[in-house]
């Protein structure tokens, strides 16, 4: 008996915490809504604002996220974009001033809310599709400029379909849960270790410009994987990268490689952004002053550790180089495989010299062919690149009608067994089968 | 609507995104001597410069082009007095001709890359224009005769 009472008094102190942390959650999860304000005029913001925060938006990539792609395009920054996440398809909203369909009536305050602590103007908890993890680091300064910048934009009227969030992920106070667990707010702190350079690399890579939101693999929460920065990780049916010394390519990622890359589209000795990653240099960086992408470099660099993996490279370029006319010269080849690479590949890729030619990727140095699986090569393979991507002004054509799923699989089996030292990829077939199945219609015509 | 320069003009078409680049160049703009060979990329026929860069055009949607400086076998020398196409009169390369205009536009992208190509140099790049009737040996002379021609050396023929 005496347990039993004791048991009771346990079970209400339980009852008791838990209600005292029931109320304590719903004071941290229930957030009063800002008072709606009149839309402010455009020429209440000073125009070296707007423009400041012109750059910061492209260097945050808000129009990629927040304009509609699938179906009939969107007008930039009305949002519908739609976000395929592992719970459920997300809407983006509409972040032009617009009244009632838009954020035309959110004020500063609210602005700067929703940015730091991912909770909407209205007090609802916004999903962390919206990466209000990165953007709370950002100064209350670039903050105000991006406001000023998305103010003084013309009001779009467009509605977003609703999410396609099945119960309970629909329920939008639990993120304020998420939010206990994962989000970190405050501004960037400058790490006394590091150079201003560096700090400044950090400061954008980490905030505004949310590197790892594509790269750090994410864990059943949807939130990224604290112990796994930067491993690299698939997004948009694409893999990206690892960004830190677990990158498998043969030459390094250098300060230098990634500014070329950051900068213009194309790393000499790496490849060229393709795919999700084109937006990010073309729409985006390419906007931001030379000296913040130099710094984004620096700070990469030293994520993976460039300068002690740096002594190997020359002799991995020699190898990669001397690889790359495997097959091609005479003595003619019968491998059916290196035939097909001839036929497709080669008079655009074969490099002869001791370096690429710019303009001639070199596979056996490319990202493509040295990752786990073989995803952004059949990406590339199908879809080409267009003259707006990748190294500007140059094109790869499709060859999604050219080559079967078979022939895709020869060529990457084929490509890395002879461009690189890694064991072979397998299900090969399958894999191009399921890589041409996410592209929404054949890039090209078939010609015949 | 696609723009882009086709041989140094403006050029805008309204054709669906996926159009090969090939159809465009042939039935919209009216250049024929770009040539459909295989289709699928793998004959070299169709060869423009997009960027300066060979490029297949019957597997390239013209939507991968907007903005591009297109260069055709029309326009690679405004006379046809590129050398390599100097080195093709000279040495009589062609047959029956119809992979020859691929043929010099991806030489002249080979010559751009590799200024003094070597055996080596021809075989890994031109490996992939084919010549049903066997000029091979034409070809590789003609691009070494025009690689010292481009370096001005005198034409020993």
């Amino acid at each position: 008996m005496i347990g039993r009472t004791a048991i009771l008094r346990l079970a209400a102190g339980a009852v008791g915490l838990g209600a005292i942390a029931g109320v304590g959650f719903l004071a941290y999860a229930l957030h009063p809504a800002i008072a709606p304000i009149a839309p402010p005029a455009a020429t209440s913001f000073s125009a070296e604002s707007i423009e400041r925060g012109r750059v910061l938006a492209a260097g945050g990539y808000c129009a990629e996220c927040h304009t509609r792609r699938d179906g009939q395009p969107g007008i930039p920054l009305a949002g519908d974009y739609a976000m395929a996440t592992p719970f459920g398809t997300i809407y983006s909203s509409n972040i032009t001033p617009d009244a009632q369909t838009g954020i035309g009536r959110w004020s500063l305050a609210a602005f700067t809310r929703a940015m730091r602590y991912g909770v909407s103007r209205d007090g609802a908890n916004l999903f962390p599709a919206f990466p209000f993890d990165h953007f709370t680091h950002m100064t209350d300064g670039d903050i105000s400029d991006v406001y000023a910048y998305l103010m003084a934009q013309k009001p779009v009227h467009s509605v977003k379909r609703e999410n396609t969030l099945p119960f309970p992920f629909n329920m939008r106070i639990l993120q304020a849960g998420w939010k206990l667990m994962f989000l970190h707010p405050g501004a960037y702190q400058n790490d006394p270790a590091h150079d201003a350079q560096w700090n400044r690399g950090a400061y954008l890579a980490e905030g505004l410009s949310h590197c790892s939101a594509c790269h750090t693999p994410r864990n059943a929460m949807g939130a990224e994987k604290a112990g796994a920065p930067y491993d690299g990780a698939p997004v948009d049916n694409w893999i990206a990268p690892p960004l830190n010394a677990t990158n498998p390519t043969p030459v390094t990622w250098t300060e230098d490689e990634f500014f070329q890359y950051l900068r213009y589209g194309v790393a000499p000795l790496h490849g060229s952004a393709a795919g999700p990653m084109s937006p990010v240099v073309h729409g985006g960086l390419s906007e931001m002053p030379e000296a913040d992408v130099r710094a984004i470099a620096h700070y990469l660099a030293n994520i993976d550790h460039a300068d002690a993996r740096q002594p190997g490279d020359a002799q991995h370029l020699t190898a990669a180089m001397a690889s790359s006319t495997r097959d091609l010269t005479t003595p003619q080849t019968s491998d059916p495989d290196a035939r097909l690479y001839q036929a497709a590949c080669s008079a655009c890729h074969a490099n002869t010299g001791a370096k690429p030619v710019l303009g001639r990727p070199e596979l056996a140095l490319n990202n493509a062919l040295w990752l786990d699986e073989p995803t952004n090569l059949y990406q590339v393979i199908l879809r080409g690149i267009g003259t707006e991507e990748g190294q500007a002004g140059i094109t790869m054509p499709s060859f999604y009608h050219a080559l079967t799923d078979a022939d895709l699989a020869r060529l990457a089996a084929y490509l890395r067994r002879t461009r690189t030292t890694l064991p072979p990829w397998t299900d090969l077939e399958k894999k191009a089968a399921a890589v041409r199945a996410t592209l929404p219609a054949p890039p090209v015509a078939a010609s015949h | 609507m696609t723009s882009f320069r086709l041989n140094g003009q403006d050029v805008s078409v309204d054709v669906p995104d996926d159009t090969p680049l090939l159809w465009v160049i042939r039935d919209e703009v009216g250049l024929t001597g770009t040539k459909f060979g295989c289709g699928i990329g793998m004959c070299g026929a169709c060869t423009v410069h997009v960027g300066g860069r060979a490029t297949r055009s019957c597997i390239t949607p013209v939507s991968a082009v907007q903005g591009a400086e297109i260069t055709t076998i029309e326009g690679l020398d405004p006379a046809g007095n590129h050398p390599v196409q100097e080195a093709w009169k000279d040495l009589q390369v062609p047959q029956c001709g119809y992979c020859q205009s691929g043929q010099i536009m991806q030489a002249a992208s080979l010559l751009h890359d590799y200024p003094q190509p070597t055996d080596e140099d021809i075989d890994a790049v031109m490996g992939g224009s084919l010549c049903r009737c066997m000029t091979y040996i034409r070809i590789r002379d003609a691009i070494k005769k025009a690689a010292a021609a481009t370096r001005g050396e005198p034409s020993n023929g």
